[in-house]
């Protein structure tokens, strides 16, 4: 017998991993930001050096998001 | 309207490739058969192929061959370097407009990248690397939303690579010149601190963490920013062009909401361009900083 189909997804599934790939870096950005808006209120004298720090720390969080768009490019 | 993409060999798999080509060139047209052919009315979103497989421009088939972005590269470096030569080619001790941007610009990296992460003396030594990372990064990055132009010189991987390459070199001579190789070595393995049992663990780690991780890391964040933000602009600007005027009718009004968006991006791709030639160089001067540390 056929089997009868319902219902289908077309596409890559790859869209979902990368997807998944971007919830601990935004949430990783969102605290690095976060704390930093919170001691430069504390210290605006340090403004400068926080500023400094905080896009070192976005730049190794993001750097996860961005293995997750290249494992798309590399696997598929 | 479908069409397969043409099959296109990379180099490192050019001796597979023949035993394999005829599969899949079966396979291939199998998919093209079992797919309805539609003349009109289907959406292509931008993929890989916007940055590889390009058709030569000059000097074709040899090792010097020319595609898109290598002339872009060579175009933004030589505006560069033109600029630079110009702004500064009679220098004096009150500057004039051109000299005075020039040395704003220069003055950026000197006081936000240079002395304030490797202090007065070692900055000075290595401003002139930063500088040109710094510049040539962003020359290269900045044609990605220049008319015409239309993509970043380092959105292939050669690129970023070689600045990687450059990156990696610079602080592992930085460390030895400043401690020798022993004491160098030792420091970065062997950070102070911790029992020495941990040593067994630590050591592997951090040897990963250093001298492979560092600039590889370095490569990726750079071409991937700069990938991914093309990828982003061509797809809102081709959904702008399949809602005008493949799509018609009332799908126009997509096509407003595309449009704006892809606006909106350009902004933002253009403050990330400065953010990750920023970085890239920042995070060279910390590495840096860190190989000629004493104990860290």
């Amino acid at each position: 017998m056929e089997p009868t189909i319902l219902a289908e997804i077309t596409g890559n599934i790859a869209t979902v991993g990368y997807g998944l790939a971007a919830i601990g870096p935004g949430i990783g950005i969102g605290i690095v930001a976060g704390k930093t808006v919170e001691a430069m209120a504390r210290q605006p004298e340090l403004a400068g050096r926080l500023q400094v720090t905080m896009f070192l720390g976005i730049a190794f969080t993001e750097l996860l998001a961005f293995i997750g768009v290249a494992v798309f490019f590399i696997f598929v | 309207m479908f069409a397969p993409e043409p099959l296109t060999e990379f180099p490192h798999c050019r001796l597979c490739a023949s035993a394999q080509k005829q599969e899949i060139a079966l396979l291939y047209n199998a998919a093209y058969l079992l797919i309805p052919m539609e003349s009109e009315g289907e959406f292509h979103a931008p993929g890989i192929g916007e940055f590889l497989g390009l058709p030569a421009l000059f000097f074709a088939d040899t090792p010097f061959e020319i595609n898109r972005i290598i002339l872009v590269r060579l175009l933004a470096i030589a505006l560069m370097l033109f600029l630079f030569w110009f702004a500064l080619r009679k220098p004096t001790r009150v500057p004039g407009r051109n000299q005075s941007i020039a040395e704003l610009a220069l003055g950026f990296v000197q006081v936000q990248i240079a002395d304030q992460i490797l202090g007065k003396d070692l900055g000075r030594r290595y401003l002139p690397l930063l500088a040109g990372l710094f510049f040539g990064i962003l020359a290269m990055n900045i044609t990605g939303v220049v008319p015409f132009l239309n993509i970043s010189g380092t959105s292939i991987i050669a690129m970023p690579l070689v600045l990687g390459l450059v990156a990696y070199v610079v602080f592992i001579y930085a460390g030895i010149k400043a401690l020798g190789p022993g004491k160098f070595f030792k420091n970065s393995l062997f950070p102070a601190g911790v029992p020495w049992p941990i040593y067994i663990l630590l050591a592997p780690i951090e040897f990963i963490n250093i001298f492979i991780v560092r600039p590889l890391s370095l490569a990726l964040r750079l071409l991937l920013n700069m990938m991914v933000g093309h990828l982003l602009l061509v797809l809102c600007f081709s959904a702008t062009n399949f809602f005008f005027f493949t799509a018609g009718g009332w799908a126009g009004l997509f096509g407003v909401g595309t449009l704006a968006f892809g606006f909106i991006f350009t902004f933002v791709e253009f403050a990330v361009y400065i953010l990750q030639a920023y970085i890239f160089t920042l995070l060279t001067a910390v590495y840096v900083q860190q190989a000629v540390a004493e104990e860290h």
